[in-house]
């Protein structure tokens, strides 16, 4: 499904990533989990074409997409959340979510702004396609709100049906437990486990453990830009270095 | 929708009676200009309040519509109708060629490279003499006609330069409730993750860019053909800043704030003609007061204003 293969990058003389390789399987969820500054976030931003790559090679169900900008990526099917929650705050939660919509439609600027019926037709489609998303993440009764006054855990189910709305095969998410109550968290893995029922692959930076080793069937261990571990939950749970890395050694 | 489209309806009966408090008055030429304003504070602000993209040069595709208008008609003799179109796609291709290397700057830095870019233009119009007239301007501009009709008159341009702009106000009002006009609310709000939704930032950003200029183009031909003269003086940079400044004391974002905004700047200096030296005080005053007490423009601070005057009134019957 998605191959990653000897990513390197380097900030300045700074060595962010070093040579990582592995491989994620359709219908997946994979956890990315290591001690701050390992080297996670700058990975998803590799991935998902926000920052380049020194060297290495990215790769979606068989094609090369190393370097494609996340436009580009939206419509092969990849999709991301962010670490600190980035939605459209001065627009409606439905409009949020038609954002997500926008590879589906295909209205330009003209036939929008002269209001073809064909445009018409299609805002309706997009419309209720985007209120399918907000139930399925069970938040339609904000549907009318400012998405900028959202709580953060509200906001972090939006970014979700957001991203969910471009109908993607894999989906990146990054920290979505961070600033969860326990409550929240539980719904977040219930959820991933019915996005996974979708045939998404997920893939998650977290450092919420419980709900890594919970949710994941197989984890990657980064520390300090480089590759320390891979395995199932039970296996990386023994593994002497992870353990040491995270605990510090003597 | 049925809302937008009401408060649209209101609008258009609002303009087609306005001259008749003004009969026959000088005032009546001055809303011509507020015509033509309110479509480049609306053009503006797709770009501005839209988008998020700030543009300082725009009194230069206001100016090369002018021109253009102007030379195709005084000069070469074409047909004002065919000028203006004409026109309009020239400063389109224009607007998107430069747009294209120059949006990728942000903030400051795109403020900076489209201040450069009306700067040059002005100069243009400046130094080539023989084509635009130089500072003294390029006079003997044809009036628009429709047959026997020619737009010479105040109430006749009046009329001529609100059906464009209320044209420009239903094309924008559409635009922002749409699949294109949340793709650029979204770039305002949060460009990366626009892009991570599958919008194209880049070629949208140069479009809205190239929109807004055309529709300047077309306004600055409608001021040609209703001034009948053009000169250098009138697309300065000053002209720029002015625009600017009608999209936020309007309010971003909102096509009848930049309407208000447009009015309300286009009207205030002869108001305040009475004052004779001090109105330049007043107005500075004006405006300084306004995005004090308003951050939000006119469109948001003036229901405001009326709530809390309702509260007040109320607290004071209770008491």
């Amino acid at each position: 499904m998605l191959e990653v293969s000897g990513i390197t990058r380097i900030f300045g003389g700074v060595t962010a990533l070093d040579d990582i390789s592995f491989t994620i399987g359709q219908g997946s969820i994979t956890g990315v989990i290591g001690p701050n500054g390992a080297g996670k976030t700058t990975l998803f931003n590799i991935i998902t074409g926000i920052y380049s790559r020194t060297s290495g090679r990215v790769s979606l169900e068989g094609r090369d997409i190393s370097g494609l900008p996340p436009e580009r990526l939206a419509r092969l099917g990849m999709v991301r959340t962010f670490q600190n929650i980035e939605l459209f705050g001065n627009m409606s939660v439905l409009e949020n979510v038609m954002v997500g919509l926008h590879t589906k439609g295909s209205c330009g600027l003209l036939a929008c702004s002269l209001r073809m019926p064909w445009s018409i037709a299609e805002e309706r489609r997009l419309r209720k396609a985007a209120g399918k998303w907000l139930e399925f993440t069970g938040i339609s009764d904000l549907a009318d709100d400012t998405a900028g006054n959202l709580s953060f855990g509200k906001g972090r189910l939006l970014e979700i049906a957001r991203a969910l709305a471009v109908e993607p095969r894999i989906i990146l998410m990054d920290e979505p437990a961070a600033g969860l109550n326990s409550r929240e968290t539980l719904g977040l893995a219930h959820l991933m486990e019915d996005i996974r029922q979708m045939g998404v692959t997920v893939v998650l930076v977290e450092h919420d453990m419980e709900l890594v080793m919970d949710v994941c069937d197989r984890i990657v261990v980064l520390n300090l830009g480089r590759k320390l571990a891979e395995g199932t939950p039970r296996e990386i749970q023994e593994n002497t270095e992870v353990i040491a890395a995270y605990l510090g050694e003597e | 929708m049925k809302r937008e489209m009401l408060k649209f309806l209101l609008f258009v009966v609002l303009i087609l009676v306005a001259p008749l408090a003004f009969k026959g008055g000088y005032l009546l030429n001055v809303l011509v200009f507020v015509g033509i304003n309110t479509m480049l504070a609306v053009a503006l602000n797709l770009l501005l309040g839209y988008a998020g993209q700030i543009s300082l040069g725009h009194a230069g595709f206001f100016g090369i519509g002018a021109y253009l208008s102007g030379i195709l008609t005084a000069t070469c003799g074409w047909n004002p109708w065919f000028a203006m179109p004409f026109a309009a796609c020239m400063v389109g291709i224009l607007a998107a060629l430069i747009g294209f290397p120059i949006l990728k700057l942000k903030g400051h830095y795109l403020a900076m490279a489209t201040l450069g870019l009306g700067i040059i233009i002005y100069i243009v119009f400046n130094e080539t003499v023989d084509l635009t007239g130089g500072p003294s301007g390029l006079s003997g501009i044809p009036n628009l006609a429709a047959g026997p009709l020619v737009f010479n008159s105040d109430i006749r341009n009046y009329y001529l330069v609100w059906t464009f702009a209320l044209a420009v106000v239903l094309f924008a009002v559409n635009l922002a409730d749409s699949r294109v006009g949340r793709a650029l609310r979204a770039v305002h709000d949060s460009e990366v993750a626009a892009r991570v939704m599958g919008v194209n930032v880049r070629l949208l950003k140069v479009q809205v860019f190239a929109l807004s200029a055309v529709i300047s183009s077309l306004a600055g031909s409608l001021y040609a053909h209703t001034m009948t003269f053009v000169s250098p003086a009138s697309f300065g940079f000053n002209f720029s800043v002015e625009l600017l400044t009608m999209v936020v004391i309007g309010g971003l974002g909102s096509v009848y704030g930049s309407f208000l905004g447009a009015a309300l700047l286009t009207l205030l200096p002869e108001l305040l003609r009475g004052a004779q030296d001090y109105d330049i005080v007043i107005y500075g005053g004006l405006l300084l007061v306004m995005v004090m007490f308003m951050p939000g423009g006119l469109v948001r601070g003036i229901p405001h204003l009326f709530r809390k005057i309702a509260g007040i009134g109320e607290g004071a019957g209770n008491a």
